[in-house]
């Protein structure tokens, strides 16, 4: 009995701990990302590296998402004589949801784990202790540029994710199946609202972006200096970002979609 | 990897980020729908208001004219308030008519606009005296039961 209130206790210390690790390493990161603006190419070049590399996976990816609800949203709708409104189920959920939350999941394990990985054997080979030597901060220098490289990619991402979607519906929806494209188009921009559906998108993949990336940079600074560390590191990158990306966006749906 | 090779993939990936959101803006979604500064609001209480919510359409002829702002009860006259922004292109008589239809059997409820023949227009602020309430499903079906009801004994 003991035994299992103590474990009790000690996750729960160890939980606190880390939240605090990972509030006061965010703080740092922000005091620190002065330099990330001032000397835009260190930024620059970590856009390139988790924004334009994982444009393919993103694209492709949007592209059958939307192939495949167009197939399924047509078969449940059609039985309703409702398939002039693919465009809305298309458009509506990949905006509010999919495009979000599958872009996030996927930028969290093409970009956020290498950012990890990066950041993790430059601490195992003692890059980072070195920078310190040289009083150059490794948090300015290394850490910030990933993250805001990451915070400015992911909006970007999901927003070519849906596009992508959209895309895919049309085709399998007008192209393929032979919905009226008129049909398709109007009902979409009748039903989709900027402000309520765009923008909540929008702000929920920046949201995101913020998660994942910080996650990513923080458990590649705080790993174990050793391969095992790196690898480990890693994984918690990983499961850790999913996690959270699903959880936050069951907290912004409650406060945006309501219903009213 | 050259600077300028990584800065033009850059402002590409940039550029497309940017392109999908106008497209998500104006393809998919109605950027061009009333912006909430220009347009104006009249008021209409009606006894019943059945399943109106908040953003649904104020239409005139099927036209989308504007839209439903606001929904309160008014404690003084046990009416619903409604509160419509109305696009200030389309201006409409004094004595127009307001009425809660329904968009097919099953559809969303909408606010009707049916003008009358005043030569002076409504403003921001006024007020829509002649109203319709919500057609009410059950209570039309009660009363044709009833009126069924009561004329059944004296037909054998």
């Amino acid at each position: 009995m003991t035994a299992v209130l103590r474990r009790i206790g000690a996750l729960t210390v160890d939980g606190i701990w880390w939240l605090g690790f990972i509030s006061r390493f965010f703080a740092m990161v922000l005091i620190h990302s002065g330099q990330s603006f001032r000397r835009l190419p260190l930024t620059i070049r970590e856009i390139y590296f988790s924004g334009v590399l994982s444009l393919l996976i993103i694209v492709v990816s949007g592209l059958f998402v939307g192939l495949v609800l167009g197939l399924q949203g047509y078969d449940i709708l059609q039985r309703f004589g409702s398939s002039d409104a693919l465009g809305i189920m298309v458009a509506l959920s990949l905006l509010r949801e999919l495009g979000p939350v599958v872009a996030a999941l996927l930028f969290a394990s093409r970009a956020g784990s290498a950012v990890t990985a990066e950041i993790g054997l430059m601490k195992a080979t003692e890059q980072l202790q070195a920078m310190d030597m040289m009083a150059v901060n490794p948090i300015a220098r290394v850490v910030a540029p990933r993250f805001w490289g990451g915070v400015i990619s992911m909006p970007l991402l999901a927003a070519m994710f849906s596009a992508m979607g959209i895309f895919g519906g049309w085709l399998i929806g007008v192209v393929a199946i032979g919905v009226d494209n008129g049909a398709f188009w109007s009902q979409m921009q009748a039903a989709v609202d900027f402000r309520y559906d765009v923008v909540n998108g929008v702000i929920k993949s920046f949201v995101f972006g913020v998660a994942v990336s910080l996650i990513a940079v923080f458990e590649g600074f705080d790993c174990q200096p050793t391969a095992e560390g790196v690898s480990r590191a890693i994984t918690r990158t990983v499961v850790g970002s999913a996690l959270a990306i699903l959880a936050l966006d069951f907290v912004l749906t409650s406060f945006m979609f309501r219903g009213l | 990897m050259s600077r300028t090779t990584l800065d033009l993939w850059v402002g590409l990936f940039v550029a497309l980020g940017f392109a999908a959101l106008v497209f998500l803006a104006t393809k998919a979604g109605s950027y061009s729908g009333l912006a909430s500064g220009r347009a104006y609001t009249v008021e209409a209480s009606f006894d019943n208001i059945g399943g109106l919510k908040a953003k649904a359409p104020v239409k005139s002829a099927g036209v989308l004219v504007g839209r439903v702002a606001d929904i309160r009860f008014d404690v003084q006259s046990y009416r619903a308030v409604v509160k419509l922004d109305l696009d200030p292109r389309y201006q409409f008589p004094r004595d127009t008519i307001a009425t809660i239809l329904t968009a097919g059997l099953l559809g969303e409820q909408y606010v009707g606009l049916e003008p009358g023949g005043d030569s002076d227009v409504l403003k921001n602020g006024d007020r829509i005296t002649m109203t319709q309430s919500a057609v009410v499903l059950e209570k039309l079906i009660g009363q044709f039961m009833f009126n069924k009801a009561a004329e059944s004994p004296s037909q054998p």
